[in-house]
């Protein structure tokens, strides 16, 4: 049985935060970090503020260590006080009237005062907030906050940690100073830690696992790798930053090659064979920028699987790859609507660039290896 | 020459106000938490209740204090019962008046503070454990002290100069129940006007101090 399982319905009516929004969330987590990933307001912070018990859902049932934290059914909604649940809010909610020792003594008042100042002492300790105990809020840096607002969630050894985009407005540094601490967490702690972004680099980085949210459901929950190589449809493929997806026809079907070949308007495209499909049926398929393989148009190999002549629209540089959008031949200037693959990209490295010596040449083919087009196994909505 | 002004009414006054502000205080602050944080059926009545005092002329709701605390009503005849003497026409009456015209005011302002709280400081200290008077103490209170400060000194202001609500349910006694405002209005009437100048300036002052407390609070300076 998982430490947390979490399955709530809410719908918000006109005059409410959001209305017409129809939240319907099942999770379930273990010990480690599960990154709640989707859009801004496709509930992920709805979910977290349910769990914390802010919110009363509808209906459903959250269990916490087989304790009930709320139950439609039975009527049971545990006010939040008593949920054993640490918080770290978005604006990290510091008191700002309080130093940050007060600020981690607030938590555990009615703790022995030798303990707690214990306590305290380690939590100061362990987030390098010592030499800042009795400062306040307002005299703290970012990063401090964050590591202020994050050891007074813990300091109470919560069963489930919550973080609402801990780093927005962070700079780069920081952020990965924070995800250093929150892997330590996840070390130390070994509860549930449930942490809400729309920063798709970050879920790959910390997570565990990924929930991914769309209008107010989960789409998907998989592990980093399987959601980004097996997104469910095109919109969770979009949502994660792939760019490449593409529409067709099944055409031909080969279980024994375990291979199938889908048309598209512009080109036929080969991939792994679809179980339960049949010739003809209108499919989706997805394949990830840094798998499009870029080769000389004299280099053409017919041995490859889906060669592709293309030719460079236009480059755009990021700090480790350059990622280029390819025009295909034979598809003039068209409107790249509707998963009409007129326009593929690819993302290479810096060094692979200055090999390939770009500017130079105008024809190109682009390589779609099979091995990565993944095709969707459900119809995309 | 000062000796001659009879300065009963000037500490009656302040009498009042400094307990009306109380009563205002202990009541408003409950009042308008429950306003800016909870939602619950029949919220809006019980907020136009609260404002009506405002939009209300001061001898309309005098007179129905009267119709309401009278010595034939229920209410009245409690007071009397519990306390041993009529409600009306005592000074404890013109308490009542200046805590009705003075509430409304501190209401609207404490709520609208309350609601300016962040409501994530009051999440984060249930999360923590705190329960919902700890919170309303050491959060949300302390966060909207200086609004609620200035909001004090303004209720203490109105309940310093009620004039028509007083008048209605304690009357114009004097040395029993004649307030500042009264007595002015007494002085003037009578033509004495060196009392009337002299309870004038005594209350021009006392205003323009409450004025600028206000404002030192509020964060910018009026001199």
């Amino acid at each position: 049985m998982a430490q947390l399982e979490c399955n709530i319905q809410k719908a918000f009516r006109r005059g409410e935060e959001a209305p017409g929004f129809q939240l319907d969330v099942c999770l379930e987590c273990d010990a480690g970090i599960t990154v709640l990933f989707g859009a801004s307001g496709a509930g992920k912070t709805l979910t977290l503020d349910s769990l914390a018990g802010f919110l009363a859902p509808d209906g459903g049932r959250i269990l916490l260590h087989d304790r009930i934290l709320f139950d439609s059914q039975s009527s049971v909604f545990m006010p939040p006080q008593r949920r054993g649940i640490g918080y770290v809010f978005q604006n990290y909610a510091l008191f700002p009237h309080m130093t940050v020792e007060q600020n981690l003594a607030f938590g555990i008042a009615h703790t022995p005062a030798l303990e707690r100042h214990r306590r305290i002492r380690e939590m100061l300790d362990l987030f390098g907030l010592t030499a800042h105990a009795a400062r306040m809020p307002r005299d703290l840096s970012g990063g401090e906050k964050q590591r202020a607002s994050i050891a007074r969630a813990l300091i109470r050894q919560p069963k489930l940690l919550l973080l609402d985009e801990p780093v927005r407005g962070l700079d780069y540094q920081l952020r990965h100073d924070f995800y250093a601490v929150v892997r330590n967490i996840r070390q130390s702690y070994k509860i549930p830690i449930l942490l809400v972004t729309h920063d798709v680099t970050e879920g790959f980085v910390l997570a565990d696992r990924i929930a991914v949210y769309r209008a107010g459901r989960i789409v998907q929950t998989g592990t980093p790798d399987e959601v980004f190589l097996h997104p469910r449809n095109a919109a969770v493929a979009r949502l994660l930053g792939i760019t490449n997806v593409f529409s067709g026809t099944v055409e031909e079907l080969d279980p024994m090659s375990d291979t199938s070949v889908i048309r598209t308007s512009t080109f036929p495209v080969k991939g792994p064979y679809l179980p339960g499909r049949l010739r003809g049926d209108k499919v989706w398929f997805c394949i990830s920028s840094e798998h499009v393989a870029l080769s000389a148009a004299a280099a053409n190999d017919r041995a490859r699987d889906n060669q592709i002549p293309v030719s460079i629209v236009e480059e755009i540089p990021t700090p480790s790859t350059i990622r280029l959008l390819l025009r295909v031949h034979g598809e003039a200037g068209s409107s790249n609507g509707s998963g009409t693959p007129s326009q593929i990209e690819t993302e290479i490295s810096r060094a692979a660039y200055n090999k390939l010596g770009l500017a130079t040449r105008k024809d190109w083919t682009a390589t779609l290896p099979k091995a990565f087009i993944h095709i969707f196994p459900e119809q995309s909505e | 020459m000062l000796r001659q002004i009879d300065w009963f009414p000037l500490w009656l006054s302040l009498k009042v106000a400094v307990i009306a502000t109380a009563i205002s205080l202990a009541g408003g602050l409950l009042l308008a938490y429950v306003l800016a944080r909870r939602r619950f059926r029949g919220r809006n009545i019980l907020d136009a209740v609260v404002t009506l005092p405002v939009v209300l002329p001061p001898t309309v709701l005098g007179y129905y204090l009267l119709v309401l605390l009278g010595r034939s009503t229920p209410l009245g005849r409690a007071f009397e019962a519990v306390f041993g003497f009529p409600l009306v026409f005592t000074w404890q009456a013109a308490v009542v008046a200046a805590t009705i015209h003075s509430v409304p005011l501190l209401v609207k302002s404490a709520r609208a503070a309350f609601e300016s709280v962040d409501r994530n400081m009051e999440n984060a200290a249930r999360t923590l454990g705190a329960s919902e008077w700890r919170i309303f103490f050491r959060v949300t209170l302390p966060l909207a002290r200086r609004s609620i400060m200035a909001a004090t000194i303004f209720a203490f202001a109105r309940a310093l100069g009620d004039f028509g609500v007083t008048i209605m349910i304690a009357g114009n006694i004097p040395g029993k129940t004649q307030t500042m405002a009264v007595a002015i209005y007494d002085a003037v009437e009578s033509g004495n006007t060196l009392l009337a100048n002299a309870m004038v300036l005594v209350i021009s002052a006392v205003a323009i101090a409450i004025l600028y407390g206000m404002n030192r609070l509020e964060g910018d300076r009026l001199f």
